[in-house]
């Protein structure tokens, strides 16, 4: 028999959960079913059809997130504008009211977009497994839990059995070395690591984020970084957990109080990779050659420095490659060899699931402040929207004066909701229009059709407008 | 869930890489509370133009692509979102089998809950395929239960496929159904794990 070699973090979460093996296949227990509007009416319906129950109503936390307009929430879900909007999240208002699911609505200051209120409320914890028909949910492995996106035949599934069929994924292992320079933070990283394995780099794969300049992110910080691992393809992206994230929990309102803590941490302690843990593969990246990232193109991957150029088609391998990059170039209405700043901007988007807590708004008011003190406003040709992640992200902001700086520089204050991210309700963009965009995804008409997305950090993008172009973030605050 | 055990369609051919799911379906056809009727906003912004009139140069509206059963695509077919409603937007348009050299996760375990066959074959077989796509003749065989994929010109491709969830689709085997069988594994489990963490049962 060949040495054991030690366990990866993966392995450990994923050994505690496997119920039973059928047909070749693991019965994962799950521990926390996150749900929303968009994903769940069919896999109610397909219960109510087969006579099913929800068998661990207590495991399920229901939000209204993706269609939620980002103003007049206090006036309820019957006055949402949009008729199949509002059908959609009176669907889910009656499908958790029937089973008995915790909910946040629309309006409740606990509610928000759902990868922000899960941590936020401490219901996301270290070890767990955790699921949500949204392929953001990869969001909550900063926590060191095996948090997966599935789809609504999945979502009936977890539902009516807590648990979820699959084969183990592979472990990947991506490791950030040293100290990032100023201005260079979590996105730049979660972009610059896309750019480097690909949007299908971590297909078949759990990627665990590891190296000295992880460690040392908030966990704020860690979110973004693993909410992009879907980006990457990986089925779901883990940060140990460590100090930083008992710091975080301690008092939350699910966080397990007094001698339940102290019993809780001695077990989420255990979960880490062993030294002697084989990963089925390892890309190791310095932080310091990474700079405040940007998107040029249409997919995550296409990525450059602020301080760079749009690539020529002519630089990519493949053919297919070529032709994608030409199609890029032409959607966003960019030339080869230019520079990224030279990109002019219509609309700046600050939040969705990536980019919408506390300390995201902080570095975006930071500098809005530093350029309202020297007398410069958003530019007057960009229209800036802020969108906090949840009511008690907007009203922390707010007990801050975050709000104050943005609207004094120009920033529109909104209420939460995914919002512009994908455009489901109504903050969307104009056919080409650009937008400098905290979200995820720069794909075609994601944000609206014919809209132009680049991707780049929460202080980027409070950069570009103020400038009204792309702008090295550093340039500014200097 | 409709079983799939051998296909005899014609195939469009679909070059990019990486079609993500809000190409699929893009997000205004997100807001149903049914799975039916998707087919009309598949590759919406493709077949349409911001009018609304379909655009006569797209692959599946050109008269020679009409009534295809057979998707063949490039790299990372499905990446982004996890919405189900790629898989039921291609099936309820007709096409039930998507050939492509890669899929990305969350779409191809969408497709094994739904009926509808991802086929993995060789970069090189992906493009002789898209070549004879082009052809006028290009009805193609897919066979599950021989893992066989038959080009109109009689070229045979074999490709690889997980043996269970093979055989549930061609049965066409609910899961849920399956996993309840093994009820009293996750009592005993729930059970343990409610000795063991304690804080995370809720009142």
């Amino acid at each position: 028999m060949p040495p054991m070699s030690g366990k990866t973090l993966y392995d450990k979460i994923w050994d505690a959960h496997v119920v039973a093996q059928q047909d070749g296949e693991a019965i994962l227990y799950i521990d926390l079913h996150l749900i929303h509007e968009v994903t769940t009416p069919q896999a109610f319906a397909g219960l109510r059809a087969a006579g099913r129950p929800v068998r661990r109503p207590d495991r399920t936390l229901a939000v209204a997130d993706h269609n939620v307009p980002t103003e007049g929430q206090a006036l309820g879900v019957g006055a949402v504008a949009d008729e199949e909007a509002r059908l959609q999240l009176q669907t889910l208002e009656r499908n958790v009211r029937d089973n008995g699911i915790e909910f946040f609505p629309m309006g409740d200051i606990r509610n928000g977009i759902v990868h922000v209120v899960g941590p936020e409320q401490g219901r996301t914890q270290p070890g767990m497994t955790i699921v949500c028909g949204d392929s953001h949910t990869s969001t909550h492995g900063a926590f060191g839990a095996l948090a997966q996106g599935i789809g609504t035949s999945e979502v009936e599934h977890v539902l009516a059995t807590q648990t979820l069929r699959q084969k183990k994924s592979k472990n990947l292992r991506v490791t950030v070395n040293g100290t990032p320079g100023p201005g260079v933070g979590a996105k730049d990283f979660a972009l610059a690591i896309v750019g480097a394995i690909g949007t299908a780099g971590g297909t078949g794969s759990v990627i665990e984020y590891a190296g000295e300049a992880i460690r040392g992110l908030s966990m704020e910080g860690r979110m973004t970084l693993c909410n992009l691992a879907i980006e990457a393809g990986a089925r779901a992206g883990l940060v140990a957990p460590d100090q930083t994230t008992y710091d975080y929990m301690m008092g939350r309102p699910a966080s397990p109080k007094g001698a339940a803590w102290e019993m809780a941490l001695a077990h989420w302690k255990t979960f880490f990779s062993d030294d002697d843990a084989v990963f089925d593969r390892e890309v190791v990246l310095d932080a310091a050659d990474i700079a405040p990232t940007v998107t040029w193109g249409t997919s995550p991957e296409d990525v450059v420095a602020v301080t760079g150029n749009v690539p020529s088609p002519e630089s990519f391998a493949t053919p297919d490659k070529k032709i994608s990059a030409e199609r890029a170039l032409d959607y966003m209405g960019l030339t080869a060899g230019q520079p990224i700043t030279e990109a002019r901007v219509d609309v700046v988007f600050i939040g969705s699931c990536t980019n919408s807590r506390i300390e995201d708004l902080r570095s975006a008011a930071a500098v809005a402040q530093h350029a309202f003190l020297n007398g410069r406003l958003v530019a007057p040709h960009v229209r800036a929207m802020v969108v906090p992640g949840s009511g008690l992200v907007k009203e922390q902001a707010e007990e801050e004066g975050l709000d104050a700086i943005f609207k004094a520089a120009g920033f529109d204050w909104r209420e939460p909701g995914c919002s512009m991210c994908l455009g489901m309700n109504p903050d969307r963009l104009a056919p080409g229009e650009r937008c400098a965009s905290t979200s995820n995804r720069n794909f075609e008409g994601r944000q609206g059709r014919g809209g132009r997305t680049h991707l780049m950090s929460p202080a980027m993008a409070a950069a570009a407008a103020i400038a009204g172009h792309i702008v090295d973030v550093r340039e500014m605050m200097a | 869930m409709k079983a799939f055990t051998k296909l005899d369609a014609r195939m469009a051919p679909l070059t990019m890489a990486n079609i993500d799911t809000d190409q699929i379906i893009p997000k205004q056809f997100l807001k149903t509370v049914e799975r039916e009727g998707l087919g009309k906003g598949l590759f919406y912004d493709f077949r349409f133009d911001e009018q609304g009139v379909e655009k006569t140069e797209f692959v599946l509206n050109r008269p020679e692509y009409k009534g295809v059963g057979v998707l063949v695509a490039g790299d990372n077919f499905g990446c982004g979102s996890s919405r189900e409603h790629a898989p039921w937007a291609l099936l309820d348009f007709g096409i039930s089998c998507v050939i492509s050299t890669s899929f990305a996760d969350i779409f191809y375990n969408n497709c094994f809950q739904n009926g509808l066959l991802p086929v993995v074959l060789k970069p090189e077989e992906v493009q002789a395929l898209m070549e004879e796509a082009k052809g006028g003749n290009h009805v193609v065989t897919v066979d599950l239960e021989a893992q066989t994929v038959v080009s109109p010109s009689g070229a045979a491709f074999s490709f690889q496929i997980d043996p269970q969830r093979k055989a549930k689709m061609l049965q066409g085997l609910d899961a849920i159904g399956e996993t309840l069988t093994a009820a009293m594994d996750i009592d005993v489990y729930e059970s343990k794990r409610a000795l063991s963490e304690p804080w995370l049962e809720r009142a």
